[in-house]
């Protein structure tokens, strides 16, 4: 059984189209929505949800007001500045702000501060016509967005290695921080979907490096790379001198919106050049995945 | 005036809308611009400032006086985050999944544990004409943003128009990238994922009771998605820019709209009226 997870440093860049389009072109895999932030594979795969789970990760602090003496101790030792002082001197905290590190619950010499279990999300088990897919939604404002992504890669696996699956394909989150780190971890694999802008570049330059710093292979994607010919060529060639496959070039089209906007996936909306490279580019990526069993 | 552009969805536009408002502001008003998406930060790449100085950025993580310690295993169990472990005759920091809380250092009864920084990333300062610029860029393989954003934001000189670049998503480093704003911008396209991702940030902001309006962008082929919550929701439909060829080439190669299309500056001052009234 083997991961691969689609991810891209700057958003927008096409990570979810890509991904549902693998859905219909790979037959024994689990998917995996690992963008937990802002999940929108399920606009395109149209999930049953047969299982929905609570995810809590993490406290917050709640202070009793009929306990607290206003002594202030709190106040100062707090480094997320979620304390603040009230007109009567007693104390309130922002639970957007509380990271559930507990010291103002420990120091309290009333034991006025509590700390609760918070529900930071949902994560569900469904059904498609792609196969079973495991999907989340982090609560809003919510931290442990790593946390969540583990949960669904953990259950996305188990589902795999249970019915002899071969594949779990993850639709990564954009950026380079936490969850970014929780979805690519021992993955066979990193799809890295970039554009040719400047921005594209830079975010696709950094977050390789970040998938390299994890000892992840790496393999390269150029959206919209007719946009830019002169930029894409540069892609070629960073990912050339850094050993990073480039394994397709996808055209511009607005063809891909439109799909977006009909809730169908790119490889069974109408025929297209998109589609078609994209078809060519599972060929050159699954080609990669399978070198990586005779290597061992 | 603190204003802040952010999106649920990434690539809808955020630094393009931040970036060409403040180029349209910059005759009229003192700009201060925070890019605080520092995972991705870009919009250096637009604005071009000359960047002066910079200042790493660490955060407070324990480190264990071994004579001081008796391996009671008090830290291990205060800790929130499992960023300590107490083996019988060692103790183990793993710095990755420190807060910095300083729950250790304060509760050890052996005074066993001081505080050293941990680089997590630095802050770059600069000018491009008169906006004052400042961004702050994660160190590869760390995963915690927050802190730096917290840092990056302590340079807000609220005599200033303060223009905030946010990252994308909906968690943690969204909500401290856009907090304390008079007023917040929302990037989104019109297809059902922005759509998906709009009211989610929509919800956010009110949670956060921050007022806020939307901004369409490569507005064309898509639907109508993002037009009928604006209106059933009530939330004011700020600006609508067109899928523009030109400009996505543009953009490509870190040119603003209002550099290739000049009449754009009128919208975006238009923008900013609306928002005056709007605000906080």
């Amino acid at each position: 059984m083997k991961q691969l997870v689609v991810i891209s440093g700057k958003g927008g860049t096409g990570k979810t189209v890509i991904s549902a389009s693998f859905a219909t072109l790979v037959q024994k895999k689990v998917m995996a929505d690992c963008d937990v932030d802002a999940a929108n594979l399920y606009l395109l795969l149209h999930p049953e949800i047969r299982e929905e789970h609570t995810f809590s990760a993490g406290k917050k602090a709640i202070v009793d007001l009929e306990k607290c003496t206003a002594c202030g101790n709190c106040l100062d030792l707090c480094r997320f500045s979620a304390i603040s002082e009230r007109e009567d001197g007693k104390v309130s905290i922002d639970p957007i702000s509380c990271e559930g590190c507990g010291v103002c619950s420990y120091i309290c010499p009333v034991e006025a501060i509590l700390m609760e279990n918070s529900i930071s999300g949902k994560w569900f088990v469904s059904q498609t016509k792609y196969g079973p897919f495991v999907h989340a939604r982090l609560g809003i404002g919510e931290e442990n967005s790593g946390k969540l992504v583990t949960e669904v890669r953990k259950k996305a696996k188990e589902i795999a290695e249970k019915n002899g699956l071969d594949l779990v394909i993850i639709d990564g989150p954009p950026g380079i921080g936490c969850p970014v780190i929780a979805s690519l971890s021992g993955v066979d694999m990193a799809l890295i979907v970039t554009e040719p802008t400047l921005s594209g570049i830079h975010d696709m330059e950094r977050v390789i490096k970040v998938a390299h710093h994890f000892r992840t292979k790496t393999a390269c994607s150029i959206n919209k790379f007719d946009l830019n010919l002169r930029l894409s060529a540069q892609i070629e060639d960073w990912c050339h001198k850094n050993f990073v496959p480039v394994v397709g070039k996808i055209p511009f089209d607005e063809v891909v919106t439109e799909s977006i906007a009909q809730g169908i996936t790119i490889t069974e909306y109408k025929e297209s050049s998109v589609s078609k490279e994209i078809k060519n580019m599972w060929k050159r990526l699954s080609e990669l995945l399978s070198a990586e069993d005779s290597k061992r | 005036m603190i204003l802040s552009v952010a999106s649920g969805k990434g690539g809808t536009g955020k630094t393009t809308i931040a970036v060409n408002l403040a180029l349209s502001l910059e005759k009229t008003h003192d700009v201060q611009f925070l890019d605080c998406d520092v995972e991705e930060p870009n919009a250096h790449f637009f604005l071009k400032p000359h960047l002066a100085t910079n200042r790493v950025v660490s955060i407070p993580i324990p480190e264990i006086v071994e004579e001081k310690c008796t391996y009671c295993g008090k830290c291990a169990e205060v800790c929130a985050y499992n960023a300590i472990a107490v083996l019988k005759d060692t103790v183990l920091v793993f710095p990755e999944l420190c807060h910095g809380c300083g729950g250790c250092s304060l509760l050890c009864p052996e005074k066993a544990i001081k505080e050293k920084g941990q680089r997590i990333g630095i802050m770059e300062f600069g000018s491009s004409n008169s906006i004052q610029f400042i961004h702050g860029k994660l160190d590869i393989g760390q995963a915690m943003s927050p802190p730096l954003i917290r840092e990056v934001k302590k340079n807000i000189n609220s005599e200033r128009l303060v223009i905030i670049d946010a990252p994308p998503g909906t968690s943690c480093p969204v909500i401290e990238s856009v907090k304390g704003s008079d007023f917040t911008l929302l990037v989104t396209e019109p297809t059902p994922f922005g759509l998906n991702d709009l009211k989610l940030s929509a919800e956010t902001l009110k949670e956060m009771n921050i007022p806020f309006g939307v901004v369409v962008n490569r507005a064309g082929v898509g639907d109508r998605g993002v037009e009928n919550y604006c209106q059933k929701e009530a939330v004011p439909l700020l600006m609508t820019l067109p899928m523009d060829r030109d400009i996505a080439v543009a953009y490509s190669e870190g040119k603003s709209i209002i550099e290739v299309q000049p009449a754009y500056r009128e919208k975006f001052l238009e923008l900013f009226e609306r928002i005056q009234e709007l605000k906080k």
